[in-house]
């Protein structure tokens, strides 16, 4: 929870203003603060493409997006990611949890958590995982490389870092 | 009544709105009524128009949003409606055009003739639907539709088929959504 706090102050300072996603057990920390923001700054969303659709409707609107969904969302948001944020150039920070990792967690992650990466990487979205003690300088880069390119990135969370 | 025709009769009563206009025949449409820097094109992901509208209409609470949606796009992506519906932004304004199939595949039937979209949209939340099936009735609807607090719901029953030789919206998409941005901030 110490780690969800300091994550989420990053993003604040780096501008992120509108926040959308599905939660995740492993991001429960960090969604349990954003369910504080008023309801025009927070929206718990449906399904994880129709997120990224408000996230793309809220930077059209001036805003600054971050996701926060868990990584079985990214294969729902397969077309939303190909076909409206690559395509329009809609930067934003998806903030993806890590289930399945290391082959450790319930029978119905584990596939989705082997090829997680290897899936950002075919959707050509750069990605850091996640480390605590440069949680900082991560978001820094993170948000530096989606505002030079205007481009969707991502910020992989193992277990333990933001529950 | 004919997509277009609805859209036409439509489109001029969005001039100060932010518009997001549904992929495939749709935005094609609007796109031959006339182009403004205040209107999105979504040319892929079938299903989001009524997302990128609310995620819109929360950010410029102060600017009528109107999605230009149809019955595929919509029964695609049914959760949205929950998700406006919840939000309940006073300024969005959600045009169905519904012809009961998918004009640009070559109008395969879709299921919209079984399962009333305005009904959806109404049971979920919306504060009021309305429903036209000719041009007249749509011009009425029309007034009390824009006059109304949102979230609501006007749907066009219109006939299948399509306009010949309707063009392709020609601006590259980055284009689109720079201009946009621009648009709904200044």
């Amino acid at each position: 929870m110490a780690h969800a706090q300091a994550f989420v102050d990053e993003l604040r300072l780096h501008g992120f203003d509108f926040f959308t996603g599905v939660p995740c057990s492993l991001l429960k920390g960090a969604v349990s603060i954003l369910e504080r923001e008023p309801a025009d700054r927070y929206v718990s969303a449906v399904r994880e493409d129709a997120a990224f659709g408000f996230a793309t409707g809220a930077w059209l609107g001036g805003r600054r997006p971050a996701l926060f969904i868990q990584n079985s969302g990214l294969g729902v948001s397969y077309n939303a990611l190909a076909s409206l944020l690559h395509l329009y150039r809609i930067p934003c920070l998806i903030v993806v949890s890590w289930r399945g990792y290391e082959g450790k967690d319930a029978p119905e992650h584990l596939l989705t958590g082997e090829t997680t990466p290897g899936l950002l990487q075919l959707l050509r979205i750069p990605h850091e995982v996640l480390e605590p003690e440069r949680l900082a300088a991560q978001v820094s880069a993170l948000a530096a490389r989606m505002d030079a390119e205007r481009r969707p990135v991502a910020c992989l969370v193992r277990p333990g870092i933001l529950e | 009544m004919k997509r277009w025709e609805a859209i036409a009769r439509l489109a001029p009563l969005c001039e100060n709105a932010l518009v997001v206009a549904c992929n495939g025949m749709i935005g094609r449409d609007l796109w031959a009524t006339g182009d403004r820097p205040t209107r999105f094109y979504m040319i892929g992901s079938m299903g989001l128009a009524s997302s990128i509208g609310l995620g819109l209409a929360l950010a410029q609470p102060r600017r009528r949003v109107v999605v230009f949606d149809g019955d595929g796009n919509v029964l695609m992506n049914l959760g949205s409606l929950a998700n406006i519906a919840a939000a309940r932004p006073p300024n969005f304004h959600h045009v169905i055009l519904d012809n009961g199939a998918h004009a640009s595949t070559g109008d395969q039937r879709t299921i919209s003739t079984q399962v009333p979209l305005d009904e959806i949209a109404r049971a979920a939340g919306y504060r009021a639907a309305w429903r036209a099936s000719d041009l007249a009735g749509l011009e009425a609807a029309a007034r009390e539709f824009f006059a109304a607090e949102g979230p609501v719901c006007l749907l066009a029953r219109v006939e299948p088929g399509n306009q010949k030789g309707v063009p392709r919206v020609e601006l590259e998409p980055d284009a689109i959504a720079q201009r946009f941005r621009k648009a709904a901030t200044t």
